[in-house]
């Protein structure tokens, strides 16, 4: 047989689309895997009890509340800082050079592995900074790992507010801060909040920088110098420990649905937002 | 008084906005600090190619680790980057838009699912999977390199469709116009045009692949060792600090962060690279 | 405006906050990932009987345990080792329990009995396959702790000469080696006596059970002490959190979990 180009493309179709399907079915297969065998574990009680036997049997609310508690720490550092530099790089200076190395720093970090943010943190905030492992030392750790999605997501937002919308607020005599706070931020808004939605995922499913920084005590916290543990981190450990498959399993089905559904908030937010524009 | 609020408000900003630049060089400086007079003190050359890692006796070679580190990431990305760039080119080219519109958030949202999962997926079903039918512990190179392969999809999609997607409709309306066929079209015209995006793409997923450790610790089993072949346990640079650090005091430790800061120079040299192919693509704008 | 100032309060109240719940009597206990489980029960149980106390245990092994006994990070450090290092010597060390090493290997194995011969050959790398150990013909996979931890630095010095076969695989807690072997039919590998269950299986060493009673009467060869360190005057929490786990109720807790009791 001849490949003549309609053969070519067909063989082409062929072989791409089973790639993709291929893709599709691994990755599907990974949370139906743990749906099926955490769905079942997965209960009010669950979700609301205090762990007993180091995790073998009770609930799992400690390490909810840790997660959540350090995710809402993390996001309240990281959130101003991030768009506060997104504001400067796009309302108060010009594209130079100094935008270009801080654009680039921020990149940078964005790559930076999340064993490297644990080593640090446990250095600069656990140790010299005499943090103890605890929701701050976590909190900072994760703020500086999250703080690249948040700009750029920034940025991204306050570029699509429409130009006119600033030329309007200049021409009624507002200052440059006033037009930032009273119509470019509003009008972000949106964007902004998936920045920090994305921000929020990483946080839920982070383990390494977590682990050097939060500690991992099954406690539930009553300070931010207080160690936690947080879902990913109690999962890790029931698994990798065999304390208990099946709460293992809960506890992996529990912290899917809450990184999915945090990032499908971000998606149905940034869509509002593109419709919006458009 | 405006005008004073004004002024400062701009100076916060300008302090804001070096924070992610001076959280980078603060965590550069303190790695390197802490992992840097230790590598003079030891011997470079030693120190990068002995393959002696014994802690225990004062011994400090990260060969085999940097070797398995390649050897790791060059199969995740011989798994990743085919699968991934054909993705990116079906879910483009050969599918409806709408299609695609719900496909691609869809393996997007994957991205967000907790390293730990796919390292413990990996360790009950696929390294099983590498013993019985393949041989070796199943804790291996192979295994390590299909795991990251799988987690390293999402990245190389996502970016990959959006370079694909912003190269000029015109330039395939011309080739179609010639008598082209789809395929024709996208090998000739749509890749090349695409060819900078899809290397960033893949740069910044050899990135996450060198990066990773929660899944690599659970499924590569670790040993100190050249490996042989794909079915040999590996113990990655990542996975060496990450599974000593809780017992490394004195020169162990500082081994560790020297460690650490190999690590961190071949993610900066990815950076670079990713940031130069994108400014590239930009430039022929 | 308003809101910012509102945010920046919050924050300010928060870290004042934590300041307060910091006058609360705490006790952190960090070190050996052998006794955490054990350390983590003991707490559940002291903190029911004291409501008022608070009490966190943390891993990251028992020279982690030393390090942070000496800088303070935890009040108490927990270490299994066989012999404490030097720098340890400035610390209180109270041992709280014994623990037998188990050598475990997979159900499926036929092998019942080893001898501290063959498990430093098999270790070593110098046997290869169990048929030369009594076995069938099967490879092994030597499974192994990460350089510095306890378990593995007393283990060693009991069986003495031992050069760690390169292919052995790492696992970085007892729990990930008791997986690992229970996941392998051909694996081996040992830890603490406490942490045996029915998904592993451990061999006799040189004819000896690794049992409560063999170990008692130390007939069994693999025992390390546990420490509980603290500085040389511990305060009065500390040490009645200490004299607590030296009581009936606390070493028969130890007991009931599957470690040996201190005396």
């Amino acid at each position: 047989m001849k490949l003549d180009p309609k053969n070519t493309q067909r063989a082409a179709v062929a072989v791409l689309g089973s790639a993709t399907l291929l893709t599709l079915t691994a990755l599907i297969f990974i949370i139906v895997f743990v749906l099926e065998k955490g769905l079942p574990v997965l209960n009010w009680s669950f979700l609301t009890g205090a762990p007993q036997d180091m995790g073998r049997a009770g609930g799992i609310f400690p390490a909810i509340a840790g997660s959540v508690a350090l995710t809402v720490l993390a996001v309240l550092l990281a959130a101003p800082l991030g768009v506060g530099t997104a504001v400067y790089l796009t309302e108060y200076t010009r594209e130079s050079r100094l935008t270009a190395i801080i654009r680039f720093g921020a990149d940078c970090l964005a790559g930076i592995p999340s064993i490297i943010f644990g080593l640090f943190g446990f250095i600069l905030f656990v140790t010299i900074l005499k943090m103890g492992w605890s929701l701050l030392a976590g909190g900072l750790t994760l703020a500086l790992m999250i703080l690249p999605t948040i700009i750029r997501t920034t940025e991204e937002a306050i570029k699509a507010v429409p130009l006119s919308y600033r030329e309007v607020s200049y021409s009624l005599g507002a200052t440059r801060w006033q037009t930032v706070y009273k119509v470019i931020l509003p009008n972000a808004l949106p964007g902004i909040l998936t920045g920090v939605m994305l921000g929020v995922g990483r946080s839920l499913g982070e383990t390494a920088a977590v682990i050097f920084t939060a500690g991992s005590s099954l406690r539930m916290p009553a300070s931010i110098f207080d160690s936690v543990r947080t879902m990913a981190v109690h999962f890790y450990l029931l698994a990798r420990e065999g304390i208990s498959a099946e709460n293992a399993y809960g506890t992996a089905a529990a912290l899917i649905i809450a990184v999915l559904s945090v990032n499908l908030l971000a998606y149905w937010m940034m869509n509002r937002m593109v419709a919006k524009r458009t | 008084m405006p005008v004073t609020s004004e002024k400062i408000m701009q100076r916060l900003l300008l302090a804001v906005a070096f924070s992610a630049l001076s959280a980078l060089l603060l965590i550069a400086v303190f790695i390197i600090s802490q992992g840097l007079p230790f590598i003079f003190r030891y011997g470079f050359r030693e120190f990068l190619f002995s393959s002696q890692w014994n802690p225990q006796a004062g011994k400090f070679g990260i060969f085999p680790m940097v070797v398995s580190t390649l050897w790791v990431t060059l199969g995740a990305m011989a798994i990743g980057a085919p699968l991934g760039v054909a993705g990116a080119v079906f879910l483009t080219e050969f599918v409806p838009r709408t299609v695609m519109r719900i496909i691609k958030p869809s393996i997007e949202l994957l991205a967000g699912i907790p390293s730990v999962v796919y390292g413990f997926i990996g360790v009950m079903v696929l390294a099983p999977l590498i013993r019985d039918h393949l041989g070796g512990p199943g804790l291996s190179l192979l295994a390590g390199s299909i795991i990251l392969g799988i987690m390293i999809l999402p990245t190389i999609i996502s970016i990959s469709i959006d370079s694909i997607m912003a190269v000029p409709k015109s330039y395939r309306e011309g080739s179609l116009a010639l008598g082209a066929t789809v395929w024709q079209t996208v090998r000739m015209v749509t890749l090349p045009a695409a060819r900078s995006g899809i290397a960033a793409s893949i740069i910044l997923a050899m990135g996450r692949a060198v990066g990773e450790t929660m899944a690599v610790i659970m499924v590569t089993g670790n040993s100190v060792k050249i490996p042989g072949s794909a079915l040999e346990p590996v113990r990655t640079l990542t996975a060496n600090i990450a599974l000593e650090m809780g017992y490394a005091t004195g020169m162990h430790r500082q081994a560790l962060f020297a460690t650490g800061v190999v690590l961190f120079v071949v993610i900066m040299i990815l950076n670079f690279s990713a940031s130069y192919v994108m400014r590239q693509r930009k430039a022929r704008r | 405006m308003k809101k910012k100032a509102l945010y920046l309060l919050f924050s300010v109240a928060l870290v004042f906050s934590a300041g307060c719940g910091k006058n609360k009597q705490s006790i952190t206990l960090a070190g050996s990932t052998a006794f955490q489980p054990f350390a983590e029960k003991l707490a559940e149980q002291y903190m029911t009987s004291n409501p008022g106390a608070t009490i966190t245990v943390q891993g990251g092994g028992s020279a982690v345990g030393i390090q942070s006994a000496l800088s303070g990070a935890a009040q108490i450090g927990m270490a299994d080792l066989v012999n404490l290092p030097p720098e340890a010597k400035d610390l209180s060390a109270t041992v709280v329990a014994r623990d037998g090493i188990a050598v475990v290997i997979n159900p499926a194995n036929k092998v019942n009995n080893l001898t501290t011969g063959q498990i430093r050959d098999i270790f070593n790398g110098k046997i290869k396959n169990w048929k030369e150990a009594g076995g069938a013909d099967k490879t092994i996979t030597v499974v192994s702790r990460e350089a510095g931890s306890g378990t593995r630095t007393s283990f060693e010095e009991i069986i003495t000469g031992i050069e760690l076969v390169g292919e052995a695989l790492i696992q970085e807690s007892n729990g990930t080696i008791r997986e690992t072997v229970a996941n392998d039919a051909g694996a081996i590998g040992y830890l603490s006596h406490g942490l045996l269950n029915e998904k592993i299986k451990a061999v006799q060493i040189d004819g000896q059970d690794c049992t409560t009673e063999c170990i008692m009467t130390q007939k069994y060869l693999l025992v390390r002490p546990i420490f509980l360190l603290t500085k040389a005057q511990p305060g009065a929490e500390v040490q009645r959190m200490i004299d607590y786990i030296l009581s009936p109720e606390g070493q028969q807790t130890i007991q009931q979990n599957g470690l040996i009791t201190a005396k």
